[in-house]
């Protein structure tokens, strides 16, 4: 990873959302391209921050041949999500959101995964290519 | 405490969005808007967002409310000025934000909200 940033308290989505704007710039993304990763991690970070009880966003810039990309990771060690399909479900919500946050922030990157373990932690990992 | 200011304009109320919106600055201005509307008897809201370059799902959400809030106390809201980057997000996001009128600047968002005052 190239780098780090704490998420723990609600204006921590801020300086995450003004982070991840630097990188999307440094790694050539456009203008549209920027937004989208911008938006998905404003989403990502404000889960780590209610359901995660805080966490650490960490960046790496990757290369594939000519392209390059971004890569977001959204990790803590909260109670983890105990039933992934529903989740994922547009509209579904546990904690009084609109329930986009997770399923928008998929359809706004290239590559998305989440891996979560009940009473361990969550971790959720996003990609944007330019 | 931080605050997004609220200008009078007669009848209407403009807020003009400048600053990045953490979560806690957005319900205060939902709860401020609510209060003015009340106080002053405001017949509309102009919310400006031109200078945002993101709307997430809790802005989205926050915008959402002003407007049926404001519906629900005798008051019309425009939004204006959001810039392409934005609108392509929100839509792929999934916000289409149902029932919120939109026009594309100041201008054209004050001439809608006094069509709209008139008409009633």
């Amino acid at each position: 990873m190239d780098g780090s940033q704490p998420i723990s308290i609600e204006q921590d989505v801020v300086l995450a959302r003004q982070t991840v704007r630097r990188l999307a710039i440094e790694c050539g993304l456009r203008l549209v391209d920027q937004t989208k990763l911008i938006t998905a991690a404003s989403e990502l970070a404000r889960n780590t921050v209610i359901y995660g009880g805080g966490g650490h966003m960490d960046w790496e810039f990757v290369e594939e041949g000519t392209r390059r990309g971004l890569r977001l990771v959204f990790r803590d060690e909260g109670p983890g999500i105990a039933d992934m399909k529903l989740a994922m479900t547009d509209g579904w919500t546990s904690g009084g959101g609109l329930g986009l946050g997770l399923t928008g922030a998929k359809r706004l990157v290239d590559e998305f995964s989440l891996e979560s373990t009940p009473g361990v932690g969550t971790r959720v990992t996003i990609c944007k290519w330019n | 405490m931080d605050r997004i200011p609220i200008l009078r304009m007669g009848e209407f109320l403009l807020v003009t969005i400048q600053v990045d919106m953490h979560d806690q600055l957005a319900l205060t201005l939902q709860d401020d808007l609510s209060e003015h509307i009340s106080r002053y008897g405001s017949k509309g809201v102009l919310i400006d967002i031109s200078a945002l370059d993101i709307v997430d799902s809790f802005i989205g959400r926050m915008i959402g409310t002003i407007s049926g809030l404001s519906k629900i106390m005798d008051a019309e809201t425009v939004l204006v000025g959001m810039q392409p980057a934005v609108a392509i997000t929100l839509v792929e996001l999934g916000l289409t934000l149902p029932g919120v009128s939109t026009a594309l600047n100041v201008e054209r968002g004050m001439r809608l909200l006094r069509e709209r005052v008139l008409a009633q």
